[in-house]
């Protein structure tokens, strides 16, 4: 494998990347700190980022604490995911028009938006996310070119995560902690009592162009090194495991198995899993017109397989229980995927961990239909 | 088949041709492309999305001769606000078509086989290609069975094609009705009663099966006594659906999207499935 | 033409039974035929035969009050008419009309009924093949029962 160009940049040289960005014609968006949170929105400098703030996770558990350093990066993935800007939540799909008896069809999408997006701070199991999402998308049988118009020519700025959060799995679905393809511009933060640098990592002839026009030094053996502990240290310190051994016989297998009953029991229903899941993808199609019934457009929304109508059907919902729901939910997301597109659905963010408003957790469900304990970080539910 | 369209979301506009009330509740529409454009093609077991303005859209069933071009045929059963704006419409008026979308009945397999093919209610309409194609090209088939379940006599569908149909060489026509009248001379019973009728030869027969998932239960279990193995018996199936691109989710059932995967499946792929509850 | 006996013994119904009581049957059995709009049997009264349809088709039915007659059930060539002969208090439980005109074999279930009291493995004979018809008329009718057809709103 030929060896990836690197380079060494100064903190600071953030601000000069954002700048550089605009002036290419991209509109940066990136992680900030809003509503207690870290979300994705516009980043105009490098202020806008959470500079000098951390997460903290756990099943359903999810708070920001600042940190002792100025880290910009040092915090993992909020309740957001590149999703909402590739594959956005509401987008007009056509309108129409009356015409006495008739309609016209106007036509008229949602347009793209009007420069490319740079994607910044991305991390590797959000790449890995944005692949799965690629392969559903765009290289099925039909490709969607609302997904592709947003899609292509965009600019990634991936972030190698130097800590993990509790709810953590990357390493146990193969996507983590460290980014290894599918970004222009790879970046790991140091901070140290005495320094704050970034070793850029080149993924591609854009990313090259891009980081020519920062001011950069040669990287040295030795900040290689301290790069390599900081992303070992975050690899180290991941808390949770799933094993994905036969996983997809594993629960194809279990479906009548009594956990489903024991999560049911706890699950709400309440869709957030799906809501913050970057892999996630299901829509729905609605028909909105004006007042005066002349005017019709059709609107694609992000849909649920949680909610009571996604599998309705003459008369009545073919999954009315919570239970098929999360069993359905789960069973896709961890072994029909693989039959339908080749690889898990899960990447191991831990998002739905995290935002799951009763705590359940998608890797101690696994473990517990495998039979095996669970492991530690495990909630105790109280069950007997 | 016919390309789609850049955007696999947008209609073509199509006008209603005509419209025949086949039932209390049930309407077949033929539609014809509103410009000047082709009008799209598809094959036996293949599915349109129907976009009524202002309304919404429907998955329905391609019903009429793959073979004669010009126009669409459709037959729908309102149910509800979406399938009744969609039996309303009057010659003239428009209404969307997305696809044609989904696989097809196995009309390659069955070549120089008997064709059995057993319909409940509705199921009859996706199955009436298949037998336009078979009379067709007779030559192709062995003996073409028709077994078709409905509730009523007043409830079945196409009932002078059903007469003309049973009147075709090396063909035979049994329909029957849970609840019949006594001006009703026909059979009365569950479309699984009229096997005793038929004398299968299961080593050379493909059999198509369309109506409600019950009764889809009920005849695999009879074909299965009659000996006939699990690839030879097809299935029509259904589920909630948005898109019919694979996009949407809606429509999955088990690891298959019954848009792209099916809607027609072999029982072998669908057996476990059908056995499970909630899936 | 056909013996009776032939007829019995050929039948997919009796298969397996032995020869002696194949003979018994056709002893018991003898030719019939109903006009079609004929009534073969009526409901509530003694049920002393059973029937093998041998061309034709026959509707079961029950009469309701304000309904009119309903037809529950058509029989046609290869079926069996009837096993209230076999079950007390033998009465018929539906009437059977002849929709076409009707060929059967009779069977003289009453003589049977005796005969089978006395030879306990003829009973069981008969009682295992007419209880799979039943099994089969359960399974029928319950799918009947679902009203699969119905829009279900």
């Amino acid at each position: 494998m030929a060896e990836k160009t690197q380079a060494l940049v100064e903190a600071g040289q953030i601000e000069r990347l954002i700048e550089v960005l605009h002036r290419r014609g991209y509109e940066v968006v990136g992680p900030t700190v809003r509503d207690a949170a870290i979300v994705y929105d516009r980043l105009e400098k490098l202020a806008d980022l959470p500079v000098g703030w951390t997460d903290e996770q756990e099943a359903g558990s999810y708070r920001l604490k600042r940190r002792e350093d100025g880290a910009l990066f040092g915090y993992v993935v909020g309740p957001q995911s590149w999703k909402k800007y590739l594959h956005p939540a509401d987008v007009r799909l056509f309108s129409a028009q009356r015409q006495g008896e008739t309609f016209r069809i106007l036509s008229n999408p949602d347009p793209p938006p009007p420069g490319r997006y740079a994607l910044l701070c991305v991390r590797a199991c959000e790449l890995a996310a944005i692949a799965v999402q690629d392969r559903v998308l765009l290289h099925d049988r039909y490709r969607d070119p609302i997904y592709q118009g947003r899609r292509e020519g965009i600019f990634i700025v991936a972030v190698n995560c130097t800590q993990p959060a509790a709810t953590c799995f990357c390493t146990s679905m193969g996507t983590g902690p460290r980014a290894h393809a599918g970004f222009d511009l790879a970046l790991t933060e140091l901070v140290g009592p005495d320094h704050h640098r970034i070793l850029i990592e080149v993924g591609s002839e854009v990313g090259a162009e891009v980081l020519a026009e920062l001011e950069h030094f040669e990287a040295s053996d030795d900040v290689e090194r301290e790069a390599e502990q900081a992303v070992g240290r975050a690899r180290s310190q991941i808390q949770r495991r799933m094993d994905t051994t036969g996983i997809r016989d594993l629960l194809y297998s279990n479906f009548d198995h009594p956990r489903w009953d024991d999560v049911a029991q706890r699950c709400l229903a309440c869709a957030n899993c799906t809501m913050v899941c970057p892999t996630c993808f299901c829509t729905t199609v609605e028909e909105v017109s004006d007042v005066t019934g002349d005017h019709a457009e059709r609107w694609r929304r992000w849909d649920s397989c949680f909610t009571q109508s996604f599998s309705y059907i003459h008369g009545g919902s073919v999954r009315s229980s919570a239970k098929s729901r999360y069993r359905q939910w789960m069973t896709h997301k961890l072994a029909s995927w693989i039959d339908q597109f080749g690889s898990s659905g899960c990447v191991g963010c831990g998002r739905c961990i995290t935002w799951c408003p009763v705590g359940i957790d998608i890797t101690e469900e696994v473990g517990a239909i495998r039979g095996a304990t669970a492991s530690a970080g495990e909630n105790d539910h109280g069950n007997t | 088949m016919a390309t789609l369209p850049t955007d696999p979301m947008v209609p073509d506009p199509y006008r209603v041709g005509q419209v025949w009330k086949e039932t209390s509740d049930t309407f077949t529409l033929a539609l014809e492309p509103a410009h000047s454009a082709a009008c799209s093609g598809f094959s036996p077991g293949q599915f349109s999305m129907l976009y009524v303005f202002g309304v919404g859209e429907l998955p329905i069933s391609i019903s009429g001769d793959p073979e004669e071009p010009g126009r669409l045929i459709y037959t729908v059963r309102s149910v509800g606000q979406a399938t009744h704006a969609l039996v309303s419409r009057k010659p003239g008026e428009m209404v969307g078509v997305r696809g044609p979308f989904g696989g097809c009945w196995p009309l390659a397999e069955a070549r120089g086989k008997d064709v059995v093919l057993v319909a409940g209610g509705l199921g009859l309409a996706p199955l009436r290609p298949v037998i336009y194609q078979v009379l067709r090209h007779r030559e192709d088939y062995g003996r073409l069975i028709v077994l078709y379940g409905g509730r009523s006599p007043r409830d079945l569908l196409y009932r002078k094609e059903l007469a003309a149909w049973a009147r075709q060489p090396d063909t035979q026509v049994l329909p029957t009705v849970d609840y019949g009248g006594l001006s009703w001379r026909g059979h009365v019973g569950v479309v699984t009663t009229l096997f005793r009728y038929v004398r299968l030869q299961p080593a050379r027969t493909v059999a198509m099966l369309c109506g409600p998932e019950i009764m889809m239960r009920f005849v695999t279990r009879e074909l299965e006594s009659c000996g006939l193995q699990e690839p030879d018996i097809y299935l029509s199936m259904e589920r909630n659906m948005k898109c019919a691109v694979g996009f949407c989710g809606h429509c999955q059932y088990g690891p298959y999207f019954i848009c792209k995967d099916g809607p027609v499946f072999p029982y072998s792929k669908v057996r476990s499935l059908l056995e499970k509850h909630e899936i | 033409m056909e013996t009776l006996e032939r007829i019995v013994a050929e039948h997919p119904f009796f298969a397996g039974l032995e020869e002696q009581y194949l003979q018994l049957l056709a002893g018991c059995a003898s030719n019939v035929r109903f006009e079609g709009g004929k009534y073969i049997l009526r409901e509530g009264e003694e049920a002393s035969q059973f029937f093998l349809i041998r061309h034709g088709k026959v509707a079961l039915e029950i009469a309701a009050p304000h309904r009119g007659r309903l037809i529950v059930e058509t029989l046609g060539e290869g079926d069996i008419l009837g096993w209230s002969w076999l079950i007390p208090p033998y009465h018929w439980r539906l009437d059977a009309r002849a929709v076409d005109l009707t060929r059967a074999i009779a069977l003289d279930g009453k003589c049977l009924r005796t005969k089978c009291e006395q030879n306990h493995d003829l009973g069981y004979e008969l009682l295992k093949r007419f209880a799979h018809i039943m099994e089969r008329r359960l399974e029928t009718t319950r799918f009947q029962l679902l009203d699969v057809y119905a829009a279900h709103k």
